[in-house]
């Protein structure tokens, strides 16, 4: 079996590590995240049509007038459409729009032109920061009860690292984060923990078997040993997530973008980051050996 | 024996199997548009001879109708055609009258043997089907008017606590006047309010004896008028969530409107009752002889037509102090509403209640009505509101003792009364009175040829995960992409059950769960192959299970408590993602350790085997 020697490599690692995370809170600091309608709220447009419209007719000509993030409905009956723009609401916007449907010679009217709020309040703002947090809490606490503290400090540091690259990502390139992206970065954090709690559990059971000191061998070799189910876990989950980015039009495009940069991410800290921090902190075989007598009642599991 | 099960666990997997394939089912069957009727007051009910009269009504208005029936106090009646469904809502809602809510529903077509069993299909949310938009009016002046009145309230106590007389008080037109006996009462009643009351301007004037004009200030106005809207939002966004309507949206329109939109197949005749209600509560003490009679308002009983008293004018606190409401029934069966008040509500009750023991307190049942009328106007057709408000004494008892913030409430008329009321207590009430604008069906928010893309583009997905696997693991692969097939149905159903909305972010998540199921699998194969390099294929297959298990426990049971946590703190589509990932959490651990290992023991469980496909 070949053997890579990861942890030699170390050093390269925390340098791109830093240096992404770097720039990525500084993009978060500087330009910000591009916040989506849902967020934002914006301008709501309500036309009657003389004859029923293609919907997707109405988006092209929305789309070739210039608006950017717009959505487009029906509205109680066929020719009535309902237009939410993300651009702020003044007077003339209204007036703009019909112009803009107008461009075939349809026979659009406008019934009214007004601002519309976020959907999403700040009270689900807050609470879902607040969630988050506790949220990271308590897996802290759990790793640390089935693995050990410094295990903990690793794990939340490799899922800091992946959610502030991935942020800094979206807020670099101007990319529009709404709410199916937020959904996408709740997955990473999914993702990035299975991840990283695979090759911890390896390492756990590497040191706990053999007798050397030399760390950096135990985890190189548990690297090694996960490497190929890493490659296949994230392999068939790229699978999916290209097919939807090519092929899944523009709702999901920004999603699946999302968690392909989680996901590679994610496979990245799990061998850098998290095994790694496990270095800097200075894990101990004597940290886990305690725990010996546990590891005789596991193997009695089914 | 290594690697054989029992033949109960094959049995018990089989079964599971079947109960998810059952419960799956539902999805299969598309929906019909309907329309739903339910009587607008929630202790009456929709019967057969009221349905007769809407199949009427329709045949009448040339609407094709599939079938009607009434259940449960509703009825339903399903129609052939998608766009005669406003239509058949507006002929049927005016020729009913005010007694009904007549809303646009889409109803499920699972067949009635699938019903029994309670297998009901998911709801495609707002981005995929659409559903009913619901465009709410904030009735400001009224927000205004009810603001006047607790500051009126609030003054006459502490001009009695000063010890000054006054002879009149009158709210309206964003103003509050005090007349008083003497120009020098007035004179320090200004003083008095002044300091206290900032947000309006002070005048006097003599008309009809010494008064104090006290007027909201514009900055005010604007203020009350932003706290209303903003109050309200809160309020409806929690309302629908304890509908448990999934993936909703409510955002502000304008300066005084609100938007509701809700998926398509909800209980919309319920949601429609309920987003609009405005019931809340008063409690007030009733009216001794030391009342003077300015201080006494008289009301009737909600339930005994005809038997009327006097109550204070001022109120101990309102329905806002709850901070908690449930519902439960009283020893001789009746529904009751258990009460927890919030610090400053239990301390004003205690407060009142302490020194007033012996004397009765009742419980004030409020709702905020309008009345729409079509009146006729310069030549055009113009809906007129009249709003009003219903007040009604829902009991009336003596003070044993002092209250707590603890206690409950009787004299409601049915148990689905006293569950509405004791949800909108919880949820808050509405700042000002709502009443609806519009209500149309909303088209699907993403395009067809989106939406084709979406589904297309995961079924691609699914189908490369598939072949990865047979590639990759063979034999194996193909036990593991049978486990996933079982995963995908168990998913559903369980989806299902719940009621979860799946929109196109959804479904992508559910293909994303799929591809992470395979997670356990790959776990276990991998530690197969290299089990396999020192043991017999037998003790590989076995060791590999029992080695890869831990992992899989761990990585999983992190995952499950971040999403229980975003479930229990997230809302709306945070929540809705949670509960997908706790899903397919649980069912991605069943079939990736139970199915998969089921299905590897019964093929090659128990044979002496040189070679393993895998």
């Amino acid at each position: 079996m070949t053997q890579f020697d990861f942890m030699g490599k170390r050093k390269a690692a925390y340098i791109i590590s830093i240096l992404l995370t770097v720039i990525a809170l500084g993009a978060l600091a500087v330009k910000g995240l591009s916040l989506g309608l849902d967020f934002t709220g914006g301008t709501q447009v309500e036309v009657s049509y003389a004859k029923a419209p293609s919907l997707d007719e109405v988006r092209d000509e929305l789309g070739e007038a210039g608006f950017g993030n717009y959505s487009v409905q029906t509205f109680g009956a066929d020719t009535d459409v309902l237009v939410r723009l993300q651009q702020t609401f003044d007077e003339g916007i209204g007036d703009q729009v019909v112009t803009a449907l107008r461009a075939e010679g349809e026979q659009v009217d406008l019934v009214r032109a007004e601002y519309v709020g976020a959907q999403v309040g700040d009270q689900l703002r807050d609470q879902s920061g607040l969630g988050m947090l506790i949220a990271l809490g308590v897996v802290a606490l759990y790793v640390a009860f089935r693995f050990q503290y410094k295990f903990a400090l690793g794990a939340l540091i490799s899922l800091g690292h992946d959610v502030v690259i991935l942020l800094g990502f979206f807020a670099l390139f101007g990319f529009d984060f709404d709410l199916t992206v937020l959904a996408a970065v709740l997955a990473v954090i999914g993702y990035s923990l299975n991840d990283t709690i695979i090759v911890y559990d390896r390492i756990r059971e590497n040191i706990r078997r053999s007798q050397s000191n030399d760390l950096v061998r135990i985890f190189n070799d548990a690297v090694n040993q996960t490497l190929s189910r890493t490659l296949s876990t994230s392999g068939t989950t790229l699978l999916v997530l290209l097919a939807l980015f090519f092929l899944g039009g523009d709702m999901i495009h920004n999603f699946s973008l999302a968690l392909i940069v989680g996901v590679v991410l994610g496979t990245f800290s799990s061998i850098y980051v998290a095994a790694a921090v496990l270095l800097l902190v200075k894990l101990e075989r004597e940290d886990l050996i305690p725990a010996k007598r546990e590891n005789a009642a596991e193997d009695e599991l089914p | 024996m290594l690697n054989r099960y029992p033949l109960w666990k094959y049995l018990l997997i089989l079964l599971v199997f079947i109960v998810g394939v059952l419960y799956a089912l539902p999805n299969l069957y598309p929906k019909d548009p309907a329309i739903q009727i339910s009587a607008a007051n929630s202790g009456a009910s929709v019967g057969d001879s009221e349905m007769a009269r809407v199949d009427q009504i329709l045949e009448q208005a040339g609407i094709a109708v599939t079938s009607s029936e009434s259940a449960n106090g509703t009825g339903l009646v399903r129609l052939k055609n998608d766009s005669q469904q406003s239509a058949a809502r507006d002929v049927v809602s005016k020729a009913l009258g005010q007694g009904y809510t007549v809303a646009l529903n889409l109803a499920d077509s699972t067949p009635q043997w699938l019903q029994s069993i309670g297998a009901k299909p998911m709801n495609l949310g707002l981005d995929l089907r659409g559903g009913v938009h619901f465009l709410l009016e904030v009735d400001m002046d009224a927000a205004i008017d009810q603001r006047l009145d607790v500051n009126a309230s609030a003054m006459r106590e502490a001009l009695r606590g000063e010890g000054i007389r006054y002879r009149n008080n009158t709210t309206g037109d964003n103003t509050i006047r005090f007349t008083f006996a003497n120009a020098e009462d007035r004179s320090q009643a200004r003083t008095l309010l002044s300091r206290q009351y900032n947000e309006f301007t002070f005048s006097n004037s003599d008309d009809g004896g010494p008064t104090l004009v006290m007027t909201l200030t514009e900055q005010a106005v604007n203020d009350i008028q932003d706290y209303a809207i903003n109050q309200n939002l809160t309020t409806l966004r929690n309302r629908v969530n304890e509908l448990g309507v999934s993936e909703p949206i409510v955002q502000r329109q304008g300066p005084n409107r609100i938007v509701v939109e809700l998926p398509g197949v909800q209980d919309t005749a319920e949601a429609k009752r309920i987003v609009g209600a405005t019931a809340n509560l008063e409690f007030r003490l009733e009216a001794s002889d030391s009342t003077s009679p300015d201080q006494q308002q008289a009301f009737e009983f909600r339930n005994d037509a005809g038997r009327k008293a006097a109550l204070e004018r001022d109120v101990i606190i309102t329905g806002d102090r709850v901070s908690s409401a449930s519902t439960s029934f009283d020893d001789s069966g009746r529904p009751q509403v258990n009460i927890n008040l919030d610090g400053p509500g239990g301390s004003s009750m205690n407060r009142a209640t302490r020194a007033n023991i012996g004397r009765n307190m009742a419980v004030l049942y409020i709702e905020h009505k309008t009345r729409t009328r079509t009146v006729t106007r310069d030549g055009e057709q113009v809906e007129e509101r009249i709003p009003y408000t219903e007040r009604g004494i829902i009991s009336l008892a003596t003070i044993q003792s002092a209250l707590g913030n603890q206690f409950r409430i009787t004299g409601l008329d049915s148990p689905t009364e006293a569950r509405e009321l004791s949800l909108l207590l919880r949820s808050g009430s509405l700042a000002a009175p709502i009443y609806f604008a519009q209500e149309r069906t909303i088209g699907p928010s993403l395009g067809q040829q989106n939406i084709d893309r979406g589904v297309m583009s995961v079924i691609v997905g699914l189908i490369l995960v598939l072949a990865f696997m047979i590639v990759r693991y063979k034999g194996f692969g193909l036990i593991a992409n049978i486990a996933l097939a079982v995963n995908l149905t168990l998913l559903i159903a369980a989806m299902s059950i719940l009621g979860a909305t799946l929109t196109l972010p959804g479904i992508a998540g559910i293909v994303l769960t799929l591809g992470m199921a395979v997670d356990a699998n790959v776990l276990v194969f991998e530690r197969i192959r290299e089990e396999m390099r020192s043991r017999s294929i037998q003790q590989a297959i076995h060791t590999g299970y029992e080695r890869a298990f831990t992992a899989i426990l761990d990585a999983n049971i992190t995952t499950l408590l971040v999403a229980i946590i975003l479930f229990s703190i997230g809302t709306g589509p945070v929540k809705g993602f949670a509960v997908t990932l706790s899903l397919g959490i649980l069912t991605s651990v069943f079939t990736g350790v139970m199915v998969s290992r089921a299905l590897t023991n019964l093929v090659v469980g128990g044979k002496s085997l040189k070679k393993l496909w895998i």
